[in-house]
């Protein structure tokens, strides 16, 4: 398709994974940039991250994006999330350069998109998980991807339709993130490593086990008992 | 409204929620969506461990000139307006039979699709896709008379079969709107459409093709 085709950046385009034999000996993992190359006091500031009790959250400063195109919130925003983007685009494959262009394109979505960011609905980190999920599908791999319109008439609502006021509801939503933070470290290495994989390497599960050597079912069993840990702990009946 | 009984199960869901399935198989997965808010609920707390995996891993420092680029950028990007609130209309609409996505791909108007009859009783439709031609997977929306019943055969590689209108039943059960088939190669189909018809999006994992000896295209109806 020469839509996105056109506006891909060189550093960006690979050999379409289906023909590209080359892309099987690469190591799975991409070797980290070593951290003695960054100095300490690197410019990116790391703001608003969960653990640094800031007292303006990641959601706060999406929100004044969106409300009032706070660029200070913005820069804010880039400073946490663009490095970990960044980490998660090399794992999918891009190289440094096009990661870095890639991270450019998210954050500028980011910022035109801010204004539908909800609250309630979803953490900071998980809004914009989606939003560089679905960006590199449609630059990486040059395809749609296929998402439910929550307006279509076809669509058969949830059978507890009734929610609480909002103000509770992002509460909710921000206490369940910590709770599923702590959760995910607390998994047994070998099923938070095949969560990873899972997220982070462009690959079905059916092709990691084969890839990996991991029998289909074990792949299987340990995804499930690693996400049935994760949902318990979002839904706090652990 | 009835809600599906057969879904796609957990591995599935989280494939399509970080972003690991090509676009035939997201298709058919989103299309389960849009007739399960059980499903739904679940891609939603996958999404949250998506946004939780980004939170912690491990960070790589960006170039410094980065942020300043985009800063210089922001102005060439107003917001995208949001979408506007749907107006409802004040008699309650009638609800389309293909929903959304797969609505998109195909219109609402099954008549006017080049339908091509494989045999008696059984018609199948390519669902022309975004991405590069020569796809990982096909989608394709078919339709079965009556009790009709394709020759049997087992499964080589992953297919999905999602009903969209009336039924079929197999060794695995009954399925009807909304339900999603998935089949391995470890299972043998003896499929048959339901007294009123069945219509179904079929889609073919071509990830496996390519380890099958002709390339074969299965779905719990077609052999090629
Ligand atoms: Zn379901």
């Amino acid at each position: 398709m020469t839509r996105t085709a056109a506006k891909t950046p060189t550093a960006l385009r690979r050999p379409d994974p289906r023909f590209a034999e080359g892309l099987r000996t690469r190591p799975h993992v991409l070797p980290l940039v070593p951290r003695a190359l960054f100095p300490l006091n690197a410019p990116m500031q790391d703001i608003g991250s969960p653990d640094t009790g800031s007292d303006q959250t990641l959601e706060d400063r999406l929100l004044a994006v969106g409300r009032e195109r706070d660029r200070a919130a913005f820069a804010a925003l880039f400073g946490h999330f663009a490095p970990r983007l960044k980490a998660y685009l090399r794992r999918q494959g891009c190289d440094a350069a096009g990661a870095e262009e890639l991270v450019q394109e998210v954050m500028l979505l980011v910022w035109r998109r801010a204004e539908t960011y909800d609250p309630a609905q979803a953490s900071a980190s998980t809004w914009v998980f989606t939003i560089a999920r679905n960006k590199r599908i449609d630059v990486l791999r040059r395809e749609q991807r296929p998402e439910i319109d929550p307006d279509d008439p076809a669509l058969v609502p949830a059978l507890v339709p009734d929610r609480p006021e909002s103000a509770d509801r992002r509460l909710e939503t921000q206490e369940s993130a910590g709770r599923l933070r702590a959760a995910l470290k607390d998994l047994p290495p070998e099923q938070a490593e095949l969560l990873r994989l899972a997220y982070f390497e462009d690959k079905p599960h059916s092709v990691i086990s084969a890839e990996r050597g991991i029998p289909l079912g074990t792949v299987k069993s340990r995804l499930r008992l690693a996400m049935e840990r994760l949902r318990k702990a979002l839904r706090d009946t652990a | 409204m009835t809600v599906p009984t057969h879904h796609p199960g957990d591995t599935l869901l989280i494939d399509y929620a970080g972003g690991a399935l090509d676009e035939a198989v997201s298709l058919a997965v989103a299309t389960h969506l849009a007739l399960c808010p059980c499903c739904r609920l679940n891609v939603a707390e996958m999404e949250a461990v998506g946004g939780a995996l980004l939170e912690e891993i491990e960070p790589e420092a960006v170039d410094p000139a980065s942020l300043e680029a985009v800063l210089a950028r922001l102005d060439e990007h107003p917001p995208l307006p949001r979408a506007a609130a749907p107006v409802r209309p004040p008699k309650p609409i009638p609800v389309p039979l293909i929903p959304e996505p797969l609505r998109r791909y195909v219109g609402d108007d099954l008549s006017r699709l080049p339908w091509t009859r494989l045999m008696r009783g059984m018609d199948c439709c390519d669902i022309p896709l975004s991405g590069p031609p020569g796809g990982r997977s096909k989608a394709r929306l078919m339709r079965l008379g009556p009790g009709v019943g394709p020759p049997h055969h087992t499964h080589r590689g992953v297919e999905l079969t999602l009903v969209l209108d009336g039924g079929f039943t197999d060794d695995l059960g009954q399925f009807g709107r909304g339900d999603l088939s998935v089949a391995d190669g470890s299972i043998r189909h003896r499929p048959v459409a339901d007294e009123e018809g069945c219509l179904c999006l079929a889609v073919t994992d071509g990830l496996l093709r390519f380890t099958g000896a002709l390339g074969l295209i299965l779905n719990p109806f077609v052999k090629f």
